[in-house]
């Protein structure tokens, strides 16, 4: 379970939000929206704990994430606003690099069937990601969530990019997460199609 | 009567605190100076070997030991900081920076001063004055860290975390003398074997370095609390905003 | 977490930006010139006197390839942190330090060994003779590794901040000067027959100590860039 006691955050010289508290439990998508400039990004990145809040803590099962460190690492996939891809590897090579570096190797035949699922056929599985457009490095980035087993998905506006029929298959997968009592923090513009009992919102107003 | 310490470790509390020290420390310092030069320039005897020259070890000598110390203690205050995550500590470590650099600097100019008439020339590339000089470009990354960086937050640390690795460098400086047999004087006042100096000489050197040390105490506090007065009234937008969580219920 | 895992994500990561290096050459061959036109900057300005040359080869030597790796530290993190695989690493369930390391002796075998296999050729440039030549390889075998571990400390601080070119010099050089002074040193010391070894030895000593300090250093500078 992850739990915000008291968050405040300040970028600069603003305060972007202050005494936070919201709890997000096993099985259930956190959904954070809110304008632009707001903290929405801020507080997924406090949630990571790529970014230490101002006051209050973070509570992964009840215990600070910055105590916990490499162990909350472990718990946790996070795709933020970059892909974290690189232009001189292949889609196949980011994929089996990333998951490898993160502690979840999986086979070449795993990568590729996680590229396909997510709607990237297999000619484009071997060329350099430098030519790839957007949409489609964005997809490469989010093939991780079919090969991740870790518990909490902390995912920074994944449907960006993305169209109608690649949002629903990353929907689909974010279902079957949390069904098989995963948690996940969003941070998103759009709608999420979840059914109501696993859907939660926190409107950040900045 | 007990003091609470730790109620100073907010910057608005330290402000009063500093202000109220800082005419002691100055009048004692300008004091200090004055004894300290006096002898120095007139009481002391004349160098056998050296002539009236010599006399500018009395400023040389305590401004060299005063770059050292005074990077020390930023490095201490800048490792607090770290630590204890705490503003102020942050606040002092800047306010360290100049005041040493200049010390080193009145190091290297009286060094030169001092080297012309002794060795023949301005500058000799020998192992203490080169460290000095290094010491003074650590001073400046510390300083230039910080005005390059424009988040107030990742400027206090990164300085801070420059100064500590540059405190690898102060034991070199200090050791340097033996390490390298160089034109250099051996430490001739040292903690453990006595001192090879005349008496006066060592009196004069010990009371321009406390002078040294309380000018550095007033100036560092007048600079503080320059700079809590700028970082801590920059107009913190503090309304607090709206968060509202629309929790759909969760069965 | 165990040895095991660590050592797999410390050998993904020299693996990975290896195989960068290698799809894109330009990196490694780029030290490499350096160090060759400032090397020929020296005679063509001081003159071609072989005495002369002799007596300022091992600095001259030593500095270039001091300044080499000090070009090289803008692509130390900068790529990774543009595209966002810095931040993955650092949310790696791995000690941060360790991995850094990892990521630092990928960067010396691109850009730093090869300055040190090509030291020789240029030595004979300068006019050392053999065993100076081989003190000179050992002291650059043993310092560039020790340049590069202090200078990605510098490399993280700056990450992002505008300057930084040129900060990162200012930085790092008060921190080379005592490797500069030992290495170059071995080298005069093995060429006026008091010999080598002291300075080299120093030079090892230099070389433990940034292995096991200067990552601590860089982890907390690359924490500090992400927040």
């Amino acid at each position: 379970m992850l739990q915000a006691v008291g968050l405040s955050c300040r970028r600069g010289e603003r305060r972007l939000f202050s005494d936070l508290n919201v709890k997000v439990e096993p099985g259930t998508l956190l959904a954070v929206v809110g304008e632009n400039g707001s903290g929405k990004t801020s507080l997924l990145r406090i949630f990571s704990s790529l970014l230490p809040p101002e006051e209050g803590s973070v509570l992964w099962d009840g215990q600070d994430i910055h105590q916990l460190k490499e162990l909350y690492a472990g718990q946790l996939t996070y795709l933020g606003h970059l892909n974290g891809i690189k232009d001189d590897l292949t889609p196949l090579e980011n994929l089996m690099s990333a998951t490898s570096l993160a502690g979840e190797p999986c086979s070449n035949n795993g990568a590729k069937e996680a590229l396909e699922a997510i709607g990237l056929k297999r000619p484009i599985h071997h060329l350099p990601s430098k030519v790839l457009s957007q949409g489609q490095k964005r997809r490469v980035t989010l093939a991780r969530l079919w090969l991740s087993t870790r518990p909490l998905w902390l995912l920074d506006e994944p449907f960006t990019s993305l169209d109608t029929a690649s949002t629903g298959v990353v929907t689909q997968r974010l279902l079957a997460h949390v069904q098989r009592g995963g948690l996940a923090v969003l941070v998103t513009h759009q709608e999420v199609a979840l059914p109501a009992e696993r859907l939660q919102h926190l409107r950040l107003a900045g | 009567m007990t003091v609470n310490w730790s109620k100073y470790s907010a910057p608005t509390a330290f402000y009063p605190l500093a202000g109220r020290l800082i005419p002691w420390f100055s009048v004692m310092a300008v004091a200090l100076m004055g004894v300290g030069l006096y002898m120095g320039f007139f009481v002391a005897p004349t160098d056998f070997q050296q002539g009236e020259s010599y006399r500018i070890i009395f400023v040389h000598v305590p401004a060299a030991w005063m770059s050292m110390f005074l990077y020390v203690v930023m490095a201490i205050w800048a490792g607090v900081g770290m630590g204890l995550n705490a503003r102020l500590s942050f606040m002092m470590a800047q306010a360290i920076a100049p005041t040493g650099a200049m010390f080193t600097f009145l190091a290297l100019l009286t060094g030169a001063m001092w080297g012309k008439p002794t060795w023949g020339a301005w500058w000799v590339w020998d192992a203490r004055l080169t460290s000095e000089l290094i010491l003074l470009f650590q001073y400046a990354g510390v300083m230039l860290l910080r005005t390059s960086i424009d988040d107030l937050r990742r400027a206090d640390r990164s300085s801070a975390v420059f100064a500590l690795v540059g405190v690898v460098n102060v034991p070199i400086i200090y050791y340097s003398v033996q390490w390298w047999n160089t034109l250099h004087q051996g430490a001739s006042v040292s903690m453990s074997t006595g001192s090879k100096m005349a008496a006066t000489m060592l009196m004069a050197m010990l009371i321009m370095t406390i002078a040294f040390w309380l000018y550095s105490i007033a100036v560092i506090l007048a600079r503080v609390r320059c700079i809590v007065v700028e970082r801590d009234s920059l107009p913190v937008w503090d309304e607090k905003p709206a968060v509202s969580q629309e929790v759909v219920e969760v069965r | 977490m165990n040895r095991s895992s660590m050592w797999e994500a410390v050998s993904g990561i020299v693996k990975r930006d290896l195989l960068l290096a290698m799809r894109r050459r330009s990196d490694a061959a780029m030290s490499v010139f350096f160090l060759v036109i400032v090397a020929s900057l020296f005679p063509l300005g001081v003159g071609p006197e072989p005495a002369v040359l002799r007596t300022i080869g091992p600095g001259v030597l030593w500095v270039a390839a001091l300044l080499a790796c000090l070009l090289s530290l803008s692509r130390v993190f900068t790529a990774d942190y543009v595209d966002g695989a810095l931040e993955q690493m650092v949310l790696v369930p791995q000690p941060l330090a360790v991995l850094v390391a990892g990521k630092v002796v990928a960067h010396w075998l691109i850009s730093g060994l090869p300055v040190v296999l090509l030291s020789p050729l240029l030595g004979l440039q300068f006019g050392l003779s053999g065993d100076a030549l081989g003190v000179l390889v050992l002291s650059l075998l043993l310092g560039t590794p020790t340049l590069s571990m202090i200078g990605a400390i510098g490399a993280a601080l700056v990450l992002g901040v505008r300057g930084s070119g040129l900060l990162v010099a200012l930085l790092v050089l008060p921190l080379y000067v005592p490797v500069l002074i030992f290495g170059a040193g071995a080298v005069t010391g093995s060429m006026a027959g008091v010999g080598g070894e002291a300075n080299l030895s120093l030079l090892g000593a230099c070389l433990v100590l940034s292995l096991f300090l200067a990552p601590w250093a860089t982890a907390a500078a690359l924490r500090i860039a992400l927040e």
